[in-house]
C-alpha cells in the first residue's frame, strides 16, 4: 500500500516568552491510501498539531524540530511556497470543526467550491462549475444549482458542513484531514455526515487522518487509532484491537470514562482520569502520563524513556507496565445500576405549558406569524431523581428550561414547584425563596463566571443573597461547598482563569447548591468538557443527588450521557413532548420512530456495532409551522400518508411511558386525548 | 432595497420636521429680544415694537413656525442679521466651499486609510504593522490646531512655499489649488490616523478567521486570500465608520476652517452662533442633519452590498 501520509519520528516545539515548550514529542504514524486513521485525546494533546502540521501550516511561533513529515513520499519541510499551494486543496483537503465560520460570509458557496479547479490546473469557468454542481449532488445537497448561488449564512450547519466537504473533495485530493468534523452539530446531523463521509470513502477511495474526541464517531469512520497524550503517541492499532482490549492505561481510562447507551444507567459510578495535563508533562523523559497513572512506578515509568511495546497485530502502546495492568484486569465499566425510586415526591410540575412569541416587523407592527418555542408540554421532575430532557436543537428544550428557572414567562399552562404557579413569574417577580429554590448550571463555565471576581466572591454572593448569611459564615460555607464539589478550600482565593474547566464547572454546581435549592436545571453541564472531566462532574451530580433530595432537570443532546444520568426521560420535537417515561422503559422498545431515529444516530464507541441504516431525512419544520397533524410527520419514516399528517397523534400508554403516535406501538390509547403525564396521574 | 430606501427617506423627512421644530422651538426660548439686537441698545421701545410688528414677530409662534418651514422648502431661509444679506446666499457659498474641502479631504483620506490599514492588518505584528499603528496613533492623537500650526510652521514660516491662509481668493497671490495644500493635510492626518487603526483592526481580525485558513489551505496565495477573501470582509465593519467621517468633514472643520481663514460652512456656524444669528443657524442646523441622515442611508445601503447576511 502506497503511503499517502507519514510521521517520521516529529517533534514539535512552540518557541514563546517562556522559552522552548514542547507541543509534540517522536510522533511517529503513516496513513495508506485509501486508509483512515483516528486520532484521540482530550484537548491540549497535539491533536490539531498533527492536522495543520501536515498541511505546514503552523501557528506562528510553532515549528518543527526534529523529524519529517512526508506527503506521497516528499518531505514537506523542503517545498516552496509555490509547490504547498500545489499541494494545499488538491492532494490533502481539510474538513474543520464549526463549519460556518470556515465559509466566507460575503462570497456565494458556489464561488468558494469553484476556486479549488481553478487554483488546480482548471481554466474553464464553465468545466468548475459543472464540477462544482457534481461534487454538491455527490454530497446529497438538494437543488445543487440553486444552492450555488446561495452565501454560507442561508444554509444549516448540516448542509454547511456537506459544503465544507464537497470544497475538500473538489480535487479528489489522496488524503482528506477532518479535524473534529461534526462537534457541535446535532447527533442526527452528525449521524447523516457520518454516513456520507463512509460512503464518499468507498467512491472516491481518500485516505482520511479523523481527528475527534469522541470515540465513537471515530469507531464509526476508520480502521486504525491513534491514542495521543500531551504530545506522544500512547497507542495504535486497529480500531476493533484497540477497543477491545485497550494497552494503556490512558486509552483504557478514556473508554471507561464514557457513559454508554448499552450501560446500566442510573449514574452508576463512570471512571474519570483524576488530574490534567500538566504544564511540564510534555517534557518529561519517561512517561507523561504518570501523574495520572494508578499503574506508575517511580523508576520504571519516570526515569528512562519509555518505547513503543509491539503488541502484535499492528497493536502498539507505549507502556512500561504492560504485564502488571494485564495481570489486574478485570471489567473496567461495571456501571451498576441502582434500583429506581420512582414515587419520588414530585418537586416540580409542568401541565399543558406553552411558549409562543409573536414576530412583528419593526414598522407599522404587522404580525407575521407566531413562533411556537413550545407546546403543551406535561412534566414532572422528582426529588432525588433525573429528568432529561433531549432532542436536537431548536426543540424547544431550551426554552423550557429558561421558563423553569424564570428567564422566560410562559404563555400558557401551569409550571408549579410546590404550591407555587411560576409560569408568568420572571426571575424579578419571583419571591426570594423561589429563587432561591431553583438555580441553573450553563453549558460553558467560562462565560457564567465573571472573570474579575474570585471564587470566594462568586459562592459568597448567593450565600449572602439566597440564605442572608452575614459576611462570617458565608465565609465558612464556601468552603464547605467547595468540599461538596470536591475542590480544596485553597480554590476560594483563585480567579476564574487560574481553574480548569472542569473545575470551573465544579465552582459553577458549587454556586447553584449555595442556596440549598430543591430544584437544579443544567443546561448541557458538560458538553463543553473533554471526555475524562466530564466523568468525574456527571459522578459528582450523582453523589449530589443521592446525597440531597434535590431535583436535576438535565438538558442534554447526548443519549448515552442520559442514558447514564437520567430516571425519566422527556424526547422533545418541534415544541412538543413526543415520549416520555422511566429511562428504561424509553431507550427500549417500543419506541417513538424520534426517539428510534435518535437513538440508531448516537456514535456508540463500539467496533461490532453496525453502521446506522439511513439516517434521518430532512429538517426540523419551522417553529412558525402551523402543524395540524403530527410534528414529526413530515421526516418519519413510518409515516402513515393521510393520517399522521392531518390528525394529531393519540397518546399510547404503557405502564409509565407515554408516546405520542400514530402507529400501533400496542399499548393503551386513551380515551380522552390528553398530556403524556396527565394521563399517568388519571390511571394511578 | 427600493423600498426600504423608500422608507428611510420617509424617516429622514419625519426626523427633519422634529428637528426644525426643535431648533425653532429653541431660537424662540433663548434669551434676548431679535429686534433689539438688530437695533441695538438705544433704540427707543417704540422703534422696537414697530419693527416687531413689521417682522410679524408679535403673531403665535406656531403660526411663524409654519410660515418658515414653507419658505425654507422654497429654499428660502430669511436673513442674516449678522451678515445682512439672505441666508441663502450665504449659506449655499459657504457650504459648497466646505464640500470641496471634504471631498478632496475624503478622497485622500480613504484611500490612504485602507490601503495602510491592510496592509498592516494582513500581517500582525510584523514591521509594517508597527511601523503603521505607531505613525497612525500618533496622527490621531495631535490636535489639529497643533498640527495646524506645525505644518505651518515648516512650509509657510521656514520653507516658505504654501500659503498660510487659504482664502480662496485668486487675488491673493497663490493659485487657488496651493490654498486647498496645507488644509487637505491637516484634515487628512488628524483624521486618516483615527481611520487606519479602524480598518487595521478590523482586518488583523478576519486574518485570525478560519475562512481565511480554509482559503489559504485550498491552495490560495497569500495575496489572493487578502484581496478575494479578506478585503472585502475587513471592509465591513469600518464602512459606515468611514462614512460617518462625512458629517465631520461637513461640520466638525471649524478649526481647520479658522486657522487657515478659509470661507466654510463651520466657521460660518462658529460666527452665527457667537453673534447669535438665529437664521443661520437654523439653516445650518436643518442642513447638518440632512447631510447626517444621507450618510446613514448610504451607510446602510453600503453595509447591505457588502454583508450578504444584512438584508431588509
Amino acid at each position: 500500500m502506497a503511503e499517502i501520509l507519514a510521521f517520521e519520528h516529529v517533534s514539535i516545539a512552540y518557541d514563546g516568552r517562556a522559552g522552548r515548550q514542547i507541543i509534540l514529542n517522536d510522533v511517529s504514524f503513516s496513513i495508506g491510501a485509501g486508509e483512515a486513521l483516528g486520532l484521540v485525546g482530550e484537548s491540549g494533546c497535539g491533536k490539531s498539531t498533527v492536522a495543520l502540521a501536515t498541511m505546514r501550516y503552523l501557528p506562528r511561533g510553532m515549528s518543527v524540530i526534529e523529524g519529517h513529515i512526508r506527503v506521497e513520499g516528499r518531505d514537506t519541510a523542503g517545498l516552496s511556497d509555490q509547490e504547498l499551494s500545489r499541494i494545499r486543496g488538491n492532494r490533502i483537503a481539510m474538513v474543520y470543526q464549526d463549519p460556518m465560520s470556515s465559509l466566507n460570509p460575503v462570497m456565494p458557496i458556489g464561488k468558494q467550491l469553484m476556486e479549488v479547479p481553478l487554483l488546480h490546473g482548471e481554466t474553464d469557468e464553465k468545466a468548475a462549475f459543472s464540477r462544482a454542481v457534481q461534487m454538491l449532488e455527490e454530497v446529497r445537497l438538494p437543488a445543487a444549482e440553486a444552492m450555488m448561488e446561495r452565501y454560507p449564512h442561508q444554509l444549516s450547519g448540516g448542509q454547511q458542513q456537506r459544503v465544507v466537504i464537497a470544497m475538500a473533495l473538489m480535487a479528489e485530493p489522496a488524503l482528506l484531514i477532518m479535524d473534529e468534523p461534526t462537534t457541535g452539530l446535532d447527533v442526527t446531523i452528525e449521524a447523516a455526515i457520518l454516513e456520507l463521509v463512509r460512503d464518499l470513502r468507498a467512491k472516491f477511495g481518500t485516505a482520511i487522518l479523523f481527528i475527534s474526541h469522541n470515540l465513537g464517531t471515530v469507531a464509526r469512520i476508520c480502521d486504525r487509532i491513534g491514542v495521543l497524550y500531551a504530545g506522544r503517541m500512547v497507542e495504535t492499532g486497529q480500531i476493533g484491537t484497540v477497543f477491545r482490549g485497550p494497552a494503556h492505561p490512558y486509552t483504557r481510562g478514556l473508554l471507561g470514562a464514557l457513559p454508554r447507551l448499552s450501560g446500566g444507567g442510573r449514574r452508576g459510578k463512570l471512571r474519570p482520569i483524576e488530574g490534567t495535563i500538566g504544564a511540564g508533562d510534555r517534557s518529561r523523559i519517561g512517561c507523561a502520563f504518570v501523574p495520572r497513572c494508578s499503574f506508575a512506578v517511580r523508576h520504571e515509568c519516570e526515569e528512562r524513556p519509555i518505547a513503543m511495546v509491539d503488541l502484535g497485530g499492528d497493536h502498539l502502546a507505549r507502556c512500561a507496565r504492560l504485564d502488571a495492568i494485564r495481570a489486574s484486569v478485570k471489567d473496567e465499566h461495571d456501571t451498576v445500576a441502582t434500583a429506581a425510586g420512582s414515587n419520588a415526591p414530585i418537586v416540580l410540575r409542568v401541565r399543558k405549558l406553552s411558549k409562543e412569541y409573536k414576530l412583528s416587523s419593526f414598522f407599522g407592527g404587522e404580525k407575521k406569524g407566531v413562533v411556537r418555542a413550545v407546546t403543551d408540554v406535561d412534566l414532572d421532575a422528582r426529588a432525588g431523581e433525573t429528568l432529561a430532557i433531549v432532542g436536537e436543537s431548536g426543540c424547544g428544550k431550551s426554552t423550557l428550561a429558561r421558563i423553569v428557572s424564570g428567564l422566560l414567562a410562559g404563555t400558557s399552562g401551569e409550571v408549579k414547584l410546590g404550591e407555587t404557579d411560576l409560569t408568568k413569574l420572571k426571575v424579578d417577580d419571583r419571591p426570594p425563596e423561589i429563587r432561591r429554590q431553583i438555580q441553573m448550571v450553563f453549558q460553558n463555565p467560562d462565560s457564567t463566571l465573571n472573570p474579575s471576581h474570585s471564587i470566594a466572591y462568586a459562592l459568597s454572593r448567593p450565600l449572602r443573597m439566597l440564605r442572608n448569611l452575614a459576611s462570617g459564615d458565608a465565609k465558612a460555607e464556601v468552603s464547605s461547598l467547595l468540599a461538596q464539589v470536591r475542590l480544596p478550600a485553597e480554590m476560594a482565593e483563585r480567579m476564574p482563569h487560574q481553574l480548569s474547566g472542569g473545575q470551573r464547572q465544579r465552582v459553577a454546581i458549587a454556586r447553584a447548591l449555595a442556596g440549598n435549592p430543591e430544584l437544579v436545571v443544567a443546561d448541557e453541564p458538560v458538553s463543553a468538557l473533554d471526555v475524562s472531566v466530564q466523568a468525574a462532574i456527571l459522578n459528582l451530580l450523582g453523589e449530589l443527588l443521592e446525597q440531597s433530595q434535590l431535583g436535576l432537570v438535565l438538558i442534554s443532546h447526548d443519549l448515552a450521557l442520559v442514558r447514564h444520568m437520567a430516571d425519566w426521560v422527556a424526547v422533545m420535537y418541534l415544541g412538543r413532548v413526543v415520549e416520555y417515561g422511566p429511562v428504561e422503559q424509553v431507550f427500549s422498545p417500543p419506541f417513538h420512530p424520534y426517539t428510534e431515529a435518535l437513538l440508531r444516530a448516537a456514535p456508540t464507541p463500539d467496533p461490532d456495532a453496525a453502521p446506522p441504516s439511513a439516517a434521518l431525512e430532512g429538517m426540523m419544520p419551522s417553529p412558525t409551522e402551523i402543524i395540524v397533524g403530527c410534528a414529526f410527520a413530515s421526516r418519519c419514516p413510518s409515516r402513515i400518508a393521510g393520517l399522521c399528517d392531518t390528525t394529531p397523534p393519540p397518546v399510547r400508554q404503557f405502564g409509565d411511558h407515554r408516546i405520542a403516535c400514530h402507529l400501533d406501538l400496542g399499548g393503551q390509547v386513551p380515551v380522552a386525548p390528553g398530556g403524556l403525564t396527565e394521563m399517568r396521574s388519571s390511571t394511578s | 432595497m427600493l423600498r426600504y430606501s423608500a422608507k428611510q427617506l420617509l424617516n429622514m423627512a419625519l426626523t427633519l420636521f422634529a428637528v426644525s421644530f426643535l431648533v425653532f422651538a429653541l431660537n424662540e426660548l433663548s434669551p434676548g429680544d431679535v429686534t433689539r439686537k438688530i437695533l441695538g441698545p438705544y433704540a427707543s421701545q417704540s422703534q422696537v415694537d414697530h419693527l416687531t410688528r413689521e417682522m410679524g414677530l408679535d403673531r403665535p409662534a406656531i403660526v411663524r413656525y409654519f410660515e418658515y418651514m414653507g419658505r425654507a422648502l422654497t429654499g428660502d431661509f430669511g436673513d442674516s442679521i449678522y451678515y445682512r444679506q439672505p441666508v441663502s446666499t450665504l449659506i449655499w457659498d459657504r457650504l459648497g466651499n466646505t464640500l470641496l474641502l471634504a471631498a478632496i479631504s475624503f478622497a485622500v483620506i480613504v484611500p490612504l486609510s485602507v490601503l495602510l490599514g491592510v496592509l498592516a492588518g494582513m500581517r500582525e505584528r510584523g514591521w509594517f504593522d508597527r511601523a503603521v499603528s505607531v505613525f497612525s496613533s500618533m496622527c490621531a492623537s495631535i490636535p489639529e490646531f497643533a498640527m495646524g500650526v506645525f505644518l505651518l510652521g515648516i512650509f509657510v514660516v521656514w520653507l516658505g512655499v504654501l500659503p498660510g491662509t487659504s482664502p480662496l481668493r485668486a487675488d491673493s497671490g497663490w493659485a487657488i489649488w496651493m490654498q486647498f495644500v496645507l488644509p487637505v493635510l491637516v484634515v487628512t492626518f488628524y483624521d486618516a490616523g483615527y481611520l487606519i487603526a479602524m480598518v487595521r483592526s478590523s482586518m488583523v481580525e478576519v486574518m485570525r478567521q478560519p475562512y481565511i485558513r480554509t482559503a489559504l489551505l485550498k491552495g490560495n496565495s497569500f495575496r489572493n486570500v487578502v484581496a478575494k477573501h479578506a478585503l472585502r470582509n475587513a471592509l465591513i465593519t469600518p464602512f459606515t465608520v468611514i462614512l460617518l467621517q462625512l458629517n465631520y468633514l461637513v461640520s466638525g472643520l471649524v478649526v481647520v476652517e479658522t486657522l487657515f481663514a478659509y470661507p466654510g460652512f463651520g466657521r460660518l456656524m462658529l460666527e452665527a452662533a457667537l453673534a447669535k444669528d438665529i437664521a443661520v443657524l437654523e439653516a445650518g442646523t436643518l442642513i447638518a442633519v440632512s447631510v447626517t441622515m444621507l450618510t446613514q442611508l448610504f451607510g446602510d445601503l453600503g453595509y447591505m452590498a457588502l454583508d450578504p447576511r444584512i438584508r431588509v
